[in-house]
């Protein structure tokens, strides 16, 4: 299976483009949209529709229907005449004959043939929306020249939505395994993965974006749960420290190697006048308005220091500040298999 | 007691998508207005009480994997904030009692934190 398979490109029909697609998506609705909701626009109703329907003929006797009915455990046909779709008939129109004793009436008498069609080529959220509006259990699908090709139902949908979930699932599995292999399979004297992240100023909009990039790469890069998680907490900290005190921002760096991990950051000012004092738990020169959001708490080096192995910090004023913080790593962590027991957190230094 | 009892019995909002909340079991909690000590306080599937409701609470509760944050005295999120929580799988929820309250009454039921 190649993972980065994906649906054939085709030219969206004139139906298409008047669907949401064609309007432009804020940043703030591309957030809102879950996976869900694009799948069920980016799976078309040919990918998830039953083909190998039953069908019926309009001059078919309804007893005859209801064996096949049965048969197949199924609650209703389309109704077929010279491969065009002319009707549908369901278990309820069947009720409606017996009731009459009209069992071996044909099916022209019965069948409904005021039809909801869906098209093979929509997307789902069309025929899901044609569900909810008819109320009925399944719809018959057809082509550009209204010949049928299948039949939908909303389970056809839910297990289309889950295959192709399960989908996304093993891609990511894919992507795990090839990154987690990278230390194993590129062979040189010493390999570094360097992933670096401008972080500006003030932006405490994206506050915390780079710092769960950075974890999940490293969990994709194999390092176990724990690893990734004191990496996370300690680069949160540095990022956010680069927000709320330097004047450009600065650089956020990942170096990954396979028995250590570094990160490190980077700017051009203001610089710390005195190292010994912003050590300190509960120092903090961060302004009242920062303060109001729940940073300031003056516990950002504090909680570097307790999650990384080492941790430098040189500064002059007026230049600028770096930071380099330090995780050696099981070397079980880089070369593909996962670190079965992970190590027991640090414990708090708060107090002490 | 999973986070559905916790959601009836407290009787919080929902804020985000719903979700199998009867899966989630929560192994304890952790109570802070201030990031860095709940960076340094709250474990993995810890809830987290917090008055705090603007967009760095997510980051904070995705990275330690926080499943849900009981946000506190009606403090209410922007839409922004709720559109990343349900991006990054995280629950938020909302009620009109002050966070002494729910810490209270969680513990009373038995949420506990782990030693």
């Amino acid at each position: 299976m190649s993972p980065t398979s994906r649906l054939p490109v085709r030219t969206p029909t004139q139906q298409e483009t008047h669907g949401r697609r064609d309007r432009s998506i804020t940043d703030q609705d591309a957030n809102a949209i879950n996976r869900v909701e694009e799948l069920s626009y980016d799976l078309k109703v040919h990918e998830v529709m039953t083909a190998n329907m039953q069908i019926a003929t309009p001059d078919m006797p309804l007893s005859a229907v209801l064996e096949i009915l049965r048969i197949n455990h199924i609650s209703g046909v389309p109704v077929v005449k010279d491969n065009q779709l002319t009707g549908i008939l369901s278990l309820e129109d069947i009720v409606r004959a017996m009731q009459k004793n009209e069992l071996s009436a044909p099916v022209s008498q019965y069948m409904t043939s005021k039809l909801i069609t869906v098209a093979s080529y929509d997307p789902i959220v069309g025929a899901m929306q044609k569900f909810s509006d008819s109320r009925l259990g399944r719809l018959p699908v057809v082509d550009e020249d209204h010949r049928l090709v299948g039949m939908i139902t909303k389970g056809d949908i839910t297990r289309g939505i889950l295959v192709a979930l399960q989908k996304d699932y093993k891609e990511e599995e894919v992507r795990r395994y090839r990154a987690s292999h990278l230390f194993e399979d590129i062979v040189s004297d010493r390999t570094t993965l360097v992933l670096r992240y401008n972080i500006k100023a003030h932006d405490f909009t994206h506050g915390g974006n780079a710092s769960s990039h950075i974890k999940r790469a490293l969990l994709r890069l194999g390092a176990d749960p724990q690893t990734a998680r004191r990496c996370g907490i300690a680069v949160y900290e540095a990022e956010i420290n680069l927000i709320i005190h330097t004047t450009n921002g600065g650089i956020l760096k990942l170096e990954v190697e396979s028995h250590r991990i570094t990160m490190s950051t980077t700017d051009d000012g203001p610089g710390i006048p005195d190292i010994n004092q912003v050590l300190q738990a509960g120092y903090s020169t961060a302004t009242e308005q920062v303060r109001e959001m729940g940073f300031g708490a003056g516990m950002g080096l504090v909680n570097i220091k307790r999650c990384v192995d080492k941790m430098d910090i040189e500064s002059t004023v007026g230049k600028g500040t770096k930071l380099v913080m330090r995780i050696y790593v099981p070397t079980e962590n880089f070369n593909g298999r996962k670190d079965e027991k992970p190590n027991e957190p640090p414990t708090d230094h708060r107090q002490s | 007691m999973n986070l559905q009892q916790i959601i009836d019995n407290l009787n919080l909002t929902l804020l985000t998508e719903p979700r199998d909340f009867t899966s989630i079991k929560p192994e304890g909690g952790y109570t802070s207005d201030l990031l860095s000590c709940v960076m340094a306080g709250a474990k993995s599937n810890y809830l987290w009480i917090t008055l705090q409701a603007h967009l760095n609470i997510v980051a904070v509760a995705a990275l330690l994997e926080v499943p849900a944050i009981i946000i506190t005295e009606n403090a209410r999120p922007d839409a922004a904030t709720i559109a990343k929580a349900n991006e990054q799988g995280i629950t938020l929820l909302s009620t009109p009692s002050p966070t002494y309250e729910i810490d209270g009454k969680l513990w009373e039921m038995g949420i506990h934190t782990q030693e």
